[in-house]
């Protein structure tokens, strides 16, 4: 195994390294940051053989064009309905395919979706910040954004034939699907009707969108009274409400702490399907207790486990395994040639 | 009304418990005496947890744990509190009051009915207490500034305000640790590094360290930074 060197040939805004994220640092006002997609990500890398949280790139729908300088390495590219041009083939994502020594790739948004994962079966190299490489966008701290012009290395490269080819349906929600949350925790300091307005009318993605959070456009959410509370703890998937009764979900990027109400914040599975909106789609929300909201994100994570430990399995080793297996029962006998 | 503690599930994978309204040194206590108590004893399945003004918020794997068992494990940790440290450290800050890095100074002067000089002194000689941490990496939220020279945010923000800048708004204070907006009056510049480069313990400071201002001139100032080398 060698090194791959890439060069970015052309980035979107908002492209940057990111890893599964840092915990931990909340406290000192430091988001976990990592994927908007969470499960794209840890998709795109499993999809190699790589540890869920490896290093990747997460690609906004400005696209990324990349060219390969030297070496040889598999990658993986998972999120949204994002489309690829790479060697003269143009294919859909939810894809792994081999980039080679003077090969261009080019991924661009596709039919929807706002972020998708760029990984490779190697070593990202990316700088640091408190032991993750996950970007904090409006610090820049971590991996940080991509730059035209800027080199890539992947230490340990390799190429993974067994692996290549499309990816089986990944088990997405219903497009259409409520997004679960749980009321609260300020759902008291808001007038009465605003939560049940909150989980009865659509709400529209703003352009207002970013790794930080999604503005939502819908009716007002007003709040009983002017006073704001004492700030404190925020989280991914906090709605808060500013004075102009306007609604905000926290994202990746989140604040760590707030003054603002929160009226409800989303399961943390659902935000994976929230981010992947985009501006001028529409949103609905249902409220759950605290109970069923567990048993959605248990569930959730169970049934995505799964298909994660399903693509993980190189499709080219397939008939080894088989022959292993049945070597082991004894139910093999084809032993003369 | 019940009464206080009170917890608040929220969402699958978090419980916000609040310990009343006021800010002030008795909620601290409280929030402190439980971060505490979390760092002693962290139960099952629990991720971190932030520290606030009147609150505590814990987060969780929630296929690990879920509300009620880590509500159970907080209530049985408040009725046996741990006996600790929850004084904070001493830290000190150098500020550089020059007009250079004290766009507002002025104006901080004309509405406490001062001099400029005399806002510096009541800075200095104050008081501070990192509350809680917000906005940004780094950001730690400070109270202790004095009544004689308390101000609210401005109508308007001002952009691109250098990293280390020493701002002020009502009772609160802080030490920026990037370049972004604000709509706090900026009074000085501090050359102190609150994000380090040791890995170990990145944050010169934790929730309720008590912090003081050392005052230094503008040359001062100008080493401090040359030995930073980052500045």
């Amino acid at each position: 195994m060698a090194d791959a060197v890439l060069t970015v040939t052309y980035t979107g805004p908002q492209v940057s390294f990111q890893d599964g994220g840092r915990r931990g640092w909340m406290r000192f006002g430091v988001p976990a940051s990592g994927p908007m997609d969470r499960f794209a990500h840890a998709a795109a890398n499993r999809a190699l053989g790589r540890p869920a949280g490896a290093t990747a790139i997460e690609v906004s729908m400005g696209g990324l064009s990349l060219t390969c300088e030297s070496g040889t390495v598999s990658f993986a590219v998972c999120g949204g309905g994002f489309t690829l041009d790479h060697a003269g083939a143009r294919v859909e994502g939810w894809v792994v395919r081999t980039l080679s020594a003077g090969e261009s790739l080019t991924i661009r948004a596709g039919k929807w979706g706002s972020w998708c994962y760029l990984a490779f079966a190697g070593e990202v190299d990316a700088q640091a910040w408190l032991g993750a490489t996950a970007t904090h966008a409006i610090s820049q701290f971590g991996g940080g954004a991509l730059t035209t012009g800027q080199r890539i290395t992947l230490r340990n490269a390799e190429a993974t034939p067994s692996r290549e080819g499309p990816l089986p349906a990944p088990p997405l929600p219903d497009p259409n699907a409520r997004q679960p949350v749980v009321p609260g925790p300020q759902e008291d300091r808001f007038a009465p009707g605003a939560l049940d307005t909150l989980t009865r009318e659509p709400f529209t993605v703003t352009p207002a969108y970013d790794r930080m959070g999604m503005r939502l456009d819908g009716p007002e959410l007003p709040l009983a009274d002017a006073l704001s509370i004492p700030s404190e703890p925020t989280l991914r998937g906090s709605i808060q409400v500013a004075g102009d009764g306007v609604a905000t979900v926290l994202l990746a990027d989140h604040q760590t702490t707030g003054g603002y109400p929160k009226i409800a914040t989303l399961v943390s599975t659902a935000t994976d399907a929230l981010v992947q909106a985009r501006a001028g789609d529409k949103v609905r929300f249902v409220a759950v207790s605290p109970d069923e909201a567990i048993m959605r994100a248990r569930r959730d994570l169970a049934t995505r486990q799964a298909w994660l430990d399903e693509i993980a399995v190189p499709r080219g080793s397939l008939e080894d395994r088989l022959m292993r297996a049945n070597l082991i029962s004894g139910v093999h006998h084809g032993g003369d040639e | 009304m019940s009464g206080w503690p009170r917890y608040r599930a929220v969402a699958d994978h978090a419980l916000l418990v609040s310990f009343g309204t006021e800010i002030g040194d008795e909620m601290s206590a409280q929030v402190l005496a439980l971060d505490a108590g979390l760092a002693q004893f962290t139960p099952a399945g629990v991720i971190e947890w932030v520290p606030a003004l009147v609150n505590l918020l814990v987060d969780f794997d929630p296929e690990a744990t879920d509300h009620r068992t880590v509500q159970g494990e907080i209530e049985r940790m408040l009725a046996n509190p741990v006996r600790t440290d929850q004084q904070g450290q001493e830290r000190i800050i150098e500020i550089c009051y020059d007009a250079a890095f004290a766009p507002d100074l002025e104006a901080v002067a004309d509405a406490a009915g001062m001099t400029t000089e005399e806002v510096i002194r009541t800075h200095r000689d104050a008081a501070f207490r990192v509350r809680m941490y917000g906005f940004a990496p780094g950001y730690a939220y400070m109270s202790g500034v004095p009544e004689a020279i308390r101000v609210p945010r401005k109508s308007a923000a001002l952009r691109d305000v250098p990293a280390g800048s020493v701002i002020i708004a009502g009772p609160q204070c802080l030490v920026t640790t990037l370049t972004m907006p604000t709509g706090w009056s900026i009074i000085g510049r501090s050359p102190t590094p609150i994000l380090r480069s040791d890995a170990e313990d990145p944050f010169l400071f934790d929730v309720g360290d008590h912090v003081r201002f050392a005052r230094i001139d503008r040359d001062t100032y100008e080493a401090r930074m040359a030995e930073r080398g980052d500045g």
